[in-house]
Protein backbone atom coordinates (compact mmCIF):
# COMPACT_ATOMS: atom_id res chain seq x y z
CA UNK A 1 0.00 0.00 0.00
CA UNK A 2 1.06 3.08 -0.89
CA UNK A 3 0.87 6.41 1.58
CA UNK A 4 1.38 9.93 0.32
CA UNK A 5 3.58 11.63 3.15
CA UNK A 6 4.87 14.92 1.69
CA UNK A 7 7.24 16.01 4.44
CA UNK A 8 9.59 17.66 4.81
CA UNK A 9 12.99 15.81 5.86
CA UNK A 10 13.82 18.40 8.08
CA UNK A 11 10.41 18.49 9.62
CA UNK A 12 11.68 17.87 12.90
CA UNK A 13 13.75 21.00 12.94
CA UNK A 14 11.77 23.28 10.91
CA UNK A 15 8.87 22.43 14.14
CA UNK A 16 11.89 24.03 16.71
CA UNK A 17 12.54 26.75 14.32
CA UNK A 18 9.17 27.75 14.52
CA UNK A 19 9.86 27.32 18.68
CA UNK A 20 12.63 29.58 18.93
CA UNK A 21 10.59 32.35 16.19
CA UNK A 22 8.00 32.76 18.98
CA UNK A 23 10.64 32.69 21.90
CA UNK A 24 12.11 35.37 20.12
CA UNK A 25 8.89 37.14 18.96
CA UNK A 26 7.61 37.65 23.08
CA UNK A 27 11.08 39.02 23.90
CA UNK A 28 11.26 41.57 20.86
CA UNK A 29 14.61 40.24 19.67
CA UNK A 30 15.60 39.73 16.16
CA UNK A 31 17.88 37.28 15.17
CA UNK A 32 19.76 37.25 12.23
CA UNK A 33 21.47 33.84 10.70
CA UNK A 34 25.10 34.42 9.34
CA UNK A 35 26.93 32.24 6.63
CA UNK A 36 30.08 32.24 5.08
CA UNK A 37 32.92 30.13 4.31
CA UNK A 38 35.96 29.66 7.02
CA UNK A 39 38.07 32.73 7.06
CA UNK A 40 36.01 35.28 5.79
CA UNK A 41 35.83 37.49 8.30
CA UNK A 42 32.80 36.43 10.36
CA UNK A 43 33.83 37.38 13.75
CA UNK A 44 35.59 40.43 12.72
CA UNK A 45 32.80 41.72 11.03
CA UNK A 46 30.45 40.58 14.15
CA UNK A 47 32.94 43.23 16.02
CA UNK A 48 33.02 46.07 14.12
CA UNK A 49 29.18 45.03 14.03
CA UNK A 50 29.08 45.43 17.59
CA UNK A 51 31.25 48.77 17.77
CA UNK A 52 28.73 50.17 15.39
CA UNK A 53 25.71 49.39 17.10
CA UNK A 54 26.72 50.69 20.45
CA UNK A 55 24.17 53.00 22.15
CA UNK A 56 21.63 51.91 19.45
CA UNK A 57 21.05 48.30 19.72
CA UNK A 58 21.87 45.53 22.39
CA UNK A 59 23.54 42.63 20.59
CA UNK A 60 24.91 39.09 21.44
CA UNK A 61 26.45 36.92 19.08
CA UNK A 62 25.56 32.29 19.23
CA UNK A 63 29.20 31.33 17.79
CA UNK A 64 28.79 27.92 15.62
CA UNK A 65 32.48 26.01 15.59
CA UNK A 66 33.56 22.66 15.02
CA UNK A 67 35.84 22.74 18.00
CA UNK A 68 37.64 25.53 20.48
CA UNK A 69 35.91 29.06 21.67
CA UNK A 70 38.27 31.08 20.16
CA UNK A 71 35.68 33.46 18.50
CA UNK A 72 33.89 33.38 21.71
CA UNK A 73 36.97 34.47 23.50
CA UNK A 74 37.66 37.13 21.61
CA UNK A 75 34.44 38.24 20.92
CA UNK A 76 33.35 38.40 24.92
CA UNK A 77 36.74 40.19 25.50
CA UNK A 78 36.20 43.23 23.66
CA UNK A 79 32.67 43.43 25.71
CA UNK A 80 30.08 41.19 23.66
CA UNK A 81 28.15 38.94 24.91
CA UNK A 82 28.62 36.02 23.24
CA UNK A 83 28.09 32.29 23.82
CA UNK A 84 29.39 29.26 22.34
CA UNK A 85 28.45 26.04 20.41
CA UNK A 86 30.74 23.37 19.11
CA UNK A 87 29.46 20.90 16.75
CA UNK A 88 32.23 18.16 17.22
CA UNK A 89 32.40 17.75 13.65
CA UNK A 90 29.09 18.52 12.84
CA UNK A 91 28.85 20.91 9.66
CA UNK A 92 26.19 23.22 10.55
CA UNK A 93 23.84 24.59 13.36
CA UNK A 94 20.43 23.02 14.02
CA UNK A 95 17.54 24.63 15.85
CA UNK A 96 17.82 22.34 18.84
CA UNK A 97 21.29 24.15 19.53
CA UNK A 98 20.53 27.42 18.79
CA UNK A 99 17.20 26.70 21.41
CA UNK A 100 19.85 25.84 24.10
CA UNK A 101 22.35 28.37 23.43
CA UNK A 102 19.17 31.27 23.65
CA UNK A 103 18.35 29.50 26.97
CA UNK A 104 21.26 30.35 27.73
CA UNK A 105 21.19 33.59 26.96
CA UNK A 106 20.31 37.13 28.88
CA UNK A 107 16.99 37.60 26.55
CA UNK A 108 15.83 40.41 28.43
CA UNK A 109 19.22 42.37 27.98
CA UNK A 110 19.06 41.85 24.41
CA UNK A 111 17.65 43.68 21.13
CA UNK A 112 19.39 41.24 18.57
CA UNK A 113 20.97 38.15 17.93
CA UNK A 114 23.60 37.16 15.45
CA UNK A 115 24.40 33.04 14.86
CA UNK A 116 27.55 33.04 13.37
CA UNK A 117 27.50 29.37 11.74
CA UNK A 118 30.06 27.03 11.14
CA UNK A 119 32.11 28.22 8.01
CA UNK A 120 30.40 26.30 5.23
CA UNK A 121 28.78 26.76 1.86
CA UNK A 122 26.60 23.87 1.90
CA UNK A 123 24.90 22.58 4.83
CA UNK A 124 23.96 26.09 6.81
CA UNK A 125 21.84 26.71 4.14
CA UNK A 126 19.38 23.71 4.48
CA UNK A 127 18.98 24.39 8.03
CA UNK A 128 16.01 26.69 9.33
CA UNK A 129 17.24 28.25 12.79
CA UNK A 130 14.82 30.45 14.13
CA UNK A 131 16.29 33.73 12.48
CA UNK A 132 14.36 36.82 11.00
CA UNK A 133 17.12 37.74 8.08
CA UNK A 134 19.55 35.77 6.94
CA UNK A 135 23.00 37.12 5.37
CA UNK A 136 26.11 35.81 3.50
CA UNK A 137 29.49 37.24 3.72
CA UNK A 138 31.47 36.58 1.20
CA UNK A 139 35.16 38.08 1.14
CA UNK A 140 37.60 39.02 -1.86
CA UNK A 141 40.53 36.58 -1.64
CA UNK A 142 37.78 33.99 -2.39
CA UNK A 143 37.12 34.89 -5.73
CA UNK A 144 33.98 36.50 -7.30
CA UNK A 145 33.36 32.60 -8.68
CA UNK A 146 31.80 31.61 -5.08
CA UNK A 147 27.93 32.19 -6.22
CA UNK A 148 28.70 29.87 -9.07
CA UNK A 149 30.17 27.13 -7.32
CA UNK A 150 27.49 27.51 -4.07
CA UNK A 151 24.75 28.75 -5.41
CA UNK A 152 21.79 27.94 -3.06
CA UNK A 153 22.91 30.11 0.25
CA UNK A 154 23.27 33.04 -2.27
CA UNK A 155 19.90 32.19 -3.60
CA UNK A 156 18.11 32.31 -0.69
CA UNK A 157 20.55 35.48 1.38
CA UNK A 158 18.05 38.62 2.40
CA UNK A 159 21.85 40.37 2.11
CA UNK A 160 25.26 39.77 1.32
CA UNK A 161 28.74 41.47 2.50
CA UNK A 162 31.46 41.23 0.32
CA UNK A 163 34.36 42.04 2.93
CA UNK A 164 38.03 42.53 2.72
CA UNK A 165 37.78 45.34 -0.08
CA UNK A 166 40.73 46.59 1.45
CA UNK A 167 42.52 43.82 -0.05
CA UNK A 168 40.79 43.83 -3.85
CA UNK A 169 44.28 45.59 -5.30
CA UNK A 170 46.01 42.63 -4.43
CA UNK A 171 43.59 39.92 -4.96
CA UNK A 172 42.21 39.88 -8.30
CA UNK A 173 38.57 40.04 -7.22
CA UNK A 174 36.32 41.53 -10.13
CA UNK A 175 33.84 42.67 -7.92
CA UNK A 176 31.38 44.08 -10.93
CA UNK A 177 31.13 40.63 -12.00
CA UNK A 178 30.35 39.22 -8.76
CA UNK A 179 27.85 41.74 -7.86
CA UNK A 180 26.06 41.52 -11.50
CA UNK A 181 25.79 37.13 -10.91
CA UNK A 182 24.76 37.44 -7.01
CA UNK A 183 22.09 40.28 -8.05
CA UNK A 184 20.54 38.25 -10.85
CA UNK A 185 20.42 34.97 -8.99
CA UNK A 186 18.57 36.75 -5.70
CA UNK A 187 16.45 39.84 -6.83
CA UNK A 188 15.96 41.11 -3.28
CA UNK A 189 19.55 40.62 -1.89
CA UNK A 190 21.25 43.94 -0.64
CA UNK A 191 25.00 43.83 -1.11
CA UNK A 192 27.37 46.00 1.35
CA UNK A 193 31.17 46.45 0.46
CA UNK A 194 33.16 46.30 3.71
CA UNK A 195 36.19 46.59 5.57
CA UNK A 196 35.80 44.33 9.24
CA UNK A 197 39.67 45.66 9.39
CA UNK A 198 39.35 49.54 8.39
CA UNK A 199 35.85 50.08 9.21
CA UNK A 200 35.30 51.31 5.46
CA UNK A 201 31.19 50.55 4.68
CA UNK A 202 30.46 49.25 8.26
CA UNK A 203 28.09 52.13 8.90
CA UNK A 204 25.63 51.15 5.85
CA UNK A 205 25.68 47.85 6.81
CA UNK A 206 24.92 48.82 10.54
CA UNK A 207 22.07 51.18 9.15
CA UNK A 208 20.72 48.14 7.06
CA UNK A 209 20.68 45.81 10.54
CA UNK A 210 19.29 48.98 12.49
CA UNK A 211 16.44 49.52 9.67
CA UNK A 212 15.52 45.32 9.79
CA UNK A 213 15.04 45.61 13.44
CA UNK A 214 12.32 48.62 12.80
CA UNK A 215 10.46 46.53 10.33
CA UNK A 216 10.58 43.36 12.99
CA UNK A 217 9.43 45.05 15.24
CA UNK A 218 6.38 46.62 14.02
CA UNK B 1 27.84 16.43 4.56
CA UNK B 2 25.04 16.78 6.46
CA UNK B 3 23.47 13.72 5.14
CA UNK B 4 23.68 11.60 8.84
CA UNK B 5 21.05 14.03 10.12
CA UNK B 6 18.77 14.37 7.12
CA UNK B 7 18.98 9.98 7.18
CA UNK B 8 17.85 10.13 10.83
CA UNK B 9 15.21 12.49 10.24
CA UNK B 10 13.66 11.01 7.05
CA UNK B 11 13.87 7.78 9.00
CA UNK B 12 12.11 8.63 11.69
CA UNK B 13 9.29 10.67 9.53
CA UNK B 14 9.00 7.20 7.54
CA UNK B 15 8.56 4.75 10.50
CA UNK B 16 5.59 7.66 12.54
CA UNK B 17 3.45 7.20 8.83
CA UNK B 18 4.66 3.46 8.73
CA UNK B 19 3.18 3.37 12.68
CA UNK B 20 0.14 6.05 12.13
CA UNK B 21 -0.75 3.32 9.18
CA UNK B 22 -0.34 0.20 11.26
CA UNK B 23 1.78 -1.25 8.73
CA UNK B 24 3.72 -4.22 9.46
CA UNK B 25 6.22 -3.90 7.50
CA UNK B 26 7.87 -0.73 5.60
CA UNK B 27 8.89 -1.60 2.04
CA UNK B 28 10.16 1.42 0.22
CA UNK B 29 10.40 5.57 1.24
CA UNK B 30 10.56 7.93 -2.37
CA UNK B 31 12.43 10.82 -1.57
CA UNK B 32 12.31 14.28 -3.62
CA UNK B 33 16.01 15.33 -3.73
CA UNK B 34 16.42 18.64 -5.72
CA UNK B 35 20.25 18.77 -7.44
CA UNK B 36 20.80 21.99 -5.33
CA UNK B 37 20.05 20.43 -2.13
CA UNK B 38 23.43 19.53 -0.39
CA UNK B 39 22.71 15.90 0.09
CA UNK B 40 24.15 12.76 -1.34
CA UNK B 41 22.05 10.38 -2.25
CA UNK B 42 24.25 7.67 -2.22
CA UNK B 43 25.65 8.84 1.18
CA UNK B 44 21.74 9.04 2.40
CA UNK B 45 20.93 5.35 1.23
CA UNK B 46 24.35 3.87 3.01
CA UNK B 47 22.71 5.55 6.19
CA UNK B 48 19.21 4.32 5.58
CA UNK B 49 20.45 0.91 5.34
CA UNK B 50 21.65 1.17 8.83
CA UNK B 51 19.55 2.81 10.43
CA UNK B 52 16.68 0.93 9.20
CA UNK B 53 18.07 -2.26 10.88
CA UNK B 54 16.01 -4.19 14.14
CA UNK B 55 12.98 -1.94 12.45
CA UNK B 56 10.07 -2.58 10.84
CA UNK B 57 11.71 -0.45 7.98
CA UNK B 58 14.51 -3.04 7.44
CA UNK B 59 15.71 -4.00 4.28
CA UNK B 60 13.44 -1.06 2.81
CA UNK B 61 13.94 0.28 -0.80
CA UNK B 62 15.22 3.93 -0.82
CA UNK B 63 14.11 5.41 -4.07
CA UNK B 64 15.15 8.85 -4.79
CA UNK B 65 13.00 11.16 -7.44
CA UNK B 66 15.77 13.73 -8.22
CA UNK B 67 14.57 17.07 -9.63
CA UNK B 68 16.75 19.23 -11.89
CA UNK B 69 18.11 22.68 -11.03
CA UNK B 70 16.00 24.73 -13.26
CA UNK B 71 15.70 28.59 -13.33
CA UNK B 72 13.84 30.78 -15.65
CA UNK B 73 15.20 34.27 -17.48
CA UNK B 74 13.27 37.17 -15.70
CA UNK B 75 13.91 38.88 -18.73
CA UNK B 76 12.83 36.90 -21.71
CA UNK B 77 11.02 34.07 -19.85
CA UNK B 78 13.30 31.51 -21.11
CA UNK B 79 13.83 27.92 -18.74
CA UNK B 80 17.18 27.37 -18.19
CA UNK B 81 19.78 25.43 -16.07
CA UNK B 82 21.75 27.74 -14.39
CA UNK B 83 25.06 25.53 -14.31
CA UNK B 84 24.55 25.47 -17.79
CA UNK B 85 25.04 28.98 -18.82
CA UNK B 86 26.68 30.15 -15.47
CA UNK B 87 23.72 31.73 -14.58
CA UNK B 88 23.85 34.21 -18.32
CA UNK B 89 20.38 33.41 -19.93
CA UNK B 90 22.05 32.04 -23.17
CA UNK B 91 19.29 34.01 -25.38
CA UNK B 92 19.00 37.38 -24.37
CA UNK B 93 22.27 37.23 -22.30
CA UNK B 94 20.70 38.83 -19.18
CA UNK B 95 21.72 37.39 -15.56
CA UNK B 96 18.28 38.45 -14.09
CA UNK B 97 17.89 34.96 -13.74
CA UNK B 98 15.05 33.33 -10.92
CA UNK B 99 15.62 29.61 -9.54
CA UNK B 100 12.25 27.47 -9.92
CA UNK B 101 13.50 24.70 -8.76
CA UNK B 102 16.41 22.28 -7.15
CA UNK B 103 15.75 22.66 -3.60
CA UNK B 104 13.63 20.24 -3.05
CA UNK B 105 14.00 17.62 0.00
CA UNK B 106 10.91 16.00 1.10
CA UNK B 107 9.57 12.27 1.39
CA UNK B 108 6.94 12.15 -0.97
CA UNK B 109 5.35 9.04 0.01
CA UNK B 110 6.14 5.36 1.09
CA UNK B 111 5.46 1.97 0.53
CA UNK B 112 3.90 -0.58 3.47
CA UNK B 113 2.42 -4.17 4.03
Amino acid sequence: MEIKVLKNILDANDQMAIQNRKLLASKKIMMINVWASPGAGKTTTMLRTAETLKGKARMAVIEGDVASSIDTVKLTQSGVTAIQINTDGGCHLDAGMINLALQNLPLDELDIIFIENVGNLICPGEFDLGEYKRIIISSTPEGEDKPHKYPLMFTIADACIVNKIDLMPYVNFDINSFMRTVSGMNGKIEIFKISSINGDGVDKWADWVLKQLDSYRQ
Amino acid sequence: MHELEITRSLVKLALDEAEKANAKKLTSVTVVLGEMCGAVDDSVAFYFEIMTKGTIGEGAKIIFRKVPMQAKCRNCGSTVNPKDIFWECEKCHSMDIEMISGKELYIESIEVD
